[in-house]
């Protein structure tokens, strides 16, 4: 299965990198783009975008590992992320994340997100949702679960990924 | 250390250097305003800098004097005040005896706590005082500590680095007995398999990015990054990729921890049983300087050896594994004559007697430019008694933008300044052909070459009535030798080489030779001796001192003088 770009998203990217004086600091750009484009960031589309910047791929491998929503991976359909700043680590948020993957035969011990081997869910940990006076909070795709309970969770389960 | 060389003209007084008086420790001391940065250019002279002036090594892990600053690891902390300032009169405040009152650095939102500063990368002021050994800088030298422990296996009973681990020493001096970390380790990549030379061991690491910085600012190959965050950082290669230059094996040298490991000797001895021995790189003409560890008589590895002049702190991974080949098995150690093992006393004897009854003009000498000045000085003589034309081999490579150099002789420029070549060595090479093949030349004499490999085939050498050939290693000219004369690799004797530059350096023994295997100077002397060319000093000093006081280019060097550092010839 060979890389390829669609070339309409090649000229846009070039046309993109044009916009900064130095050509790296497009590197961002192009990332969220292809991320964008293909779930996420391939280590073919590291160095594609290596090439396109005139950087080496090792440079543009340390800004897609360094921040977390750029991903190496595909995520599952449903992402379930689970904060675990202060107060929903006082709330119980390991719980949350444990009772997730025991059900989903995830390894809870394991450090970043998993996606069951079906692609429909990924759990993750997560830093602040910003809603720390509902503490626990769970973000599913694009809803927030205040006061996340067991049952919360099970709810979410239930609709099959 | 004084790297001047000592046959250079008196210096004329130099610019006298601005300095700034500071105290270390409570005690003045005036240091140049400006110091040699990694690549030599002058910045302002760091508190790490004045410290090493005052007598003071601050402890640290990124700071490396041949690397850009990073000041990553924070082991170099301490604290620090400067002169007090009236911030309405711009005047220094004084204390009540009239010094200049210091106010020390503090954090601004908690004045009673000591805001220390990273040495490698503060620069000093006027007045300025360091306090290296304060509690302060203790307590924050041992918190830094205690934090990159936090992750490290502490594993040195199996660590390849222990012994010579600056994490191990500075546990020792700033550790704690106990760890208070009761959470779970992160654990990370091991015996990562970075290259066909490095291993890496990911949880050792603390990330002090020496090894990012080499190779991408000295080696121009920007192959190691970090990746990951937090405690999960990582030092790793693009996957697939391997870390793959020629000088790959400096950044285990730098590796302050046992993160990076040299494949050739992981696991092999344990630095504290090494003998060390100053050697110099014979794999080109450039002349590294070298330390040799070497146990029971056998070489285990190469490190450069810092030379600013010279190599720096760097060596090429080509030439530091070249060494394997002084302990191989099939080294020459016997003494021949027609294949038939005999004495020392013997072949010399009977070497002596052929070529002292051999008309003018009916021998000729191939010596190889890698032997030792010292050597190539003997064999001079040797065919200047006899009427002897000689030559070396030339050997050429590729050279790069570092260190290696084209020529791949360590001693071309020690061959020409002694005479045995020519500006360009190996001309005279097709000339001993034919001098054998028209029958002029029936005796050949070899040093440490095969010439069959240059011109001079298996077909000519069985014309001859007297082919002598000293070497290391057997090749197709000691198969064919009438006597052969087993010599000694450069770690097995002592000598100089003169590097592409021109820069004469000398070299220790670090191992005995195998076998009877002697070092060339020794029975060359005994030939000299036996052809009545006259009586030379037996050791490697007196050589050196009876050729400089010969040969002009050497004028005023010495063996004593040439130092770790070498002395500079005209070439």
């Amino acid at each position: 299965m060979g890389f390829s770009i669609p070339a309409g998203l090649e000229a846009e990217l070039d046309a993109l990198a044009t916009r900064y004086p130095q050509k790296r600091s497009a590197s961002l750009m192009f990332l969220h783009a292809l991320q964008e484009h293909f779930g996420c960031v391939s280590n073919e589309a590291v160095e594609w975008t290596a090439s396109k910047l005139g950087l080496q791929p090792i440079n543009v491998l340390e800004l897609v590992t360094f921040y977390p929503m750029f991903r190496q991976e595909k995520l599952g359909r449903t992402q379930v992320k689970v904060c675990r700043t202060l107060s929903c680590a006082m709330a119980g948020s390991a719980e949350i994340r444990s009772h997730f993957c025991t059900k989903l035969g995830l390894d809870a011990h394991r450090h970043g997100a998993q996606t069951t081997p079906d692609g429909k869910f990924t759990v993750e940990f997560v830093e602040c949702l910003a809603d720390c006076g509902n503490a626990p909070v769970v973000m599913v795709n694009d809803d927030l679960i205040g006061k996340c309970s067991a049952a919360d969770c099970d709810r979410v389960l239930s609709k099959g990924g | 250390m004084s790297n001047a060389a000592p046959n250079a003209p008196a210096p004329t007084a130099p610019p006298p250097v601005e300095t700034l008086r500071i105290k270390v420790d409570g005690r003045d001391i005036d240091v140049p305003k400006t110091m040699p940065d990694w690549q030599g250019r002058p910045q302002p002279t760091t508190m790490l800098q004045a410290c090493h002036l005052a007598g003071h090594e601050v402890p640290h892990y990124c700071y490396h004097p041949k690397l850009p600053v990073a000041g990553n690891c924070r082991m170099c902390l301490v604290e620090f005040g400067t002169p007090a300032m009236d911030m309405a009169t711009r005047k220094p405040i004084l204390n009540e005896d009239g010094s200049v009152k210091i106010a020390r650095s503090v954090l601004p939102y908690e004045p009673q706590t000591p805001r220390g500063a990273i040495a490698c990368a503060t620069p000093i002021s006027p007045g300025m005082e360091i306090y290296p050994s304060s509690p302060a800088t203790k307590q924050m030298r041992e918190s830094v500590l205690e934090s990159l422990l936090i992750n490290h296996p502490l594993d040195c009973p199996i660590c390849d680095q222990a012994g010579e681990c600056k994490l191990q020493e500075s546990s020792v001096q700033h550790g704690q007995g106990a760890s208070r970390f009761v959470e779970a380790k992160v654990h990370k990549p091991k015996a990562v398999d970075l290259g066909p030379r490095i291993v890496l061991d990911d949880e050792r690491c603390v990330l002090c990015t020496r090894c990012v910085r080499f190779t991408k600012d000295i080696v121009g190959d920007d192959a190691l990054g970090i990746v990951n965050r937090g405690s999960y950082n990582t030092i790793s290669a693009f996957p697939g990729k391997a870390f793959d230059n020629n000088y790959t094996l400096n950044t285990v040298d730098l590796c302050p921890v046992g993160a990076l490991t040299s494949k050739d000797f992981r696991f092999k001895m344990r630095v504290w049983f090494l003998k060390e021995t100053r050697g110099i790189c014979t794999s080109c003409a450039t002349g590294c300087n070298i330390t040799i560890g070497s146990r029971e008589e056998t070489v285990h590895r190469y490190e450069p050896r810092e030379n600013d002049a010279v190599n720096g702190t760097w060596m090429c991974d080509s030439g530091r594994l070249n060494y394997r080949w002084i302990g191989r098995a099939d080294r020459l150690r016997d003494v021949t004559a027609g294949g038939a093992k005999t004495t020392w006393k013997a072949a010399i004897d009977a070497i002596a007697g052929k070529l002292a009854s051999a008309p003018a003009g009916s021998v000729a000498i191939v010596a190889s430019a890698r032997q030792t000045t010292e050597e190539l000085y003997l064999v001079k003589k040797l065919a200047t008694r006899l009427g002897a034309p000689t030559d070396s081999v030339p050997r050429e490579g590729e050279a790069d933008k570092l260190l290696v150099s084209a020529d791949r002789n360590p001693n071309s420029n020690g061959a020409r300044l002694t005479g045995i070549s020519y500006t360009e060595a190996g001309i005279q090479l097709p000339r001993i052909a034919d001098g054998i093949r028209n029958g002029t030349i029936r005796s050949l004499v070899v040093f440490g070459e095969d010439v069959t490999q240059h011109g001079i085939g298996a077909d000519l050498l069985a014309k001859l009535e007297l082919l002598v050939a000293s070497d290391i290693l057997p090749n197709a000219t000691t198969a064919a030798a009438h006597h052969v004369l087993p010599g000694c690799a450069a770690a097995e004797k002592r000598g100089t080489f003169v590097n592409a530059k021109g820069r004469v350096q000398r070299f220790l023994k670090a191992v005995e030779p195998k076998g009877d295997a002697r070092p060339e100077a020794e029975f060359l002397l005994e030939l000299l001796a036996g052809v009545g060319a006259g009586q030379f000093p037996a050791t490697a000093e007196g050589l050196f001192n009876r050729m400089a006081g010969e040969i002009p280019a050497f004028a005023g060097v010495e063996w004593a003088r040439l130092g770790d550092a070498g002395a500079n010839v005209a070439v």
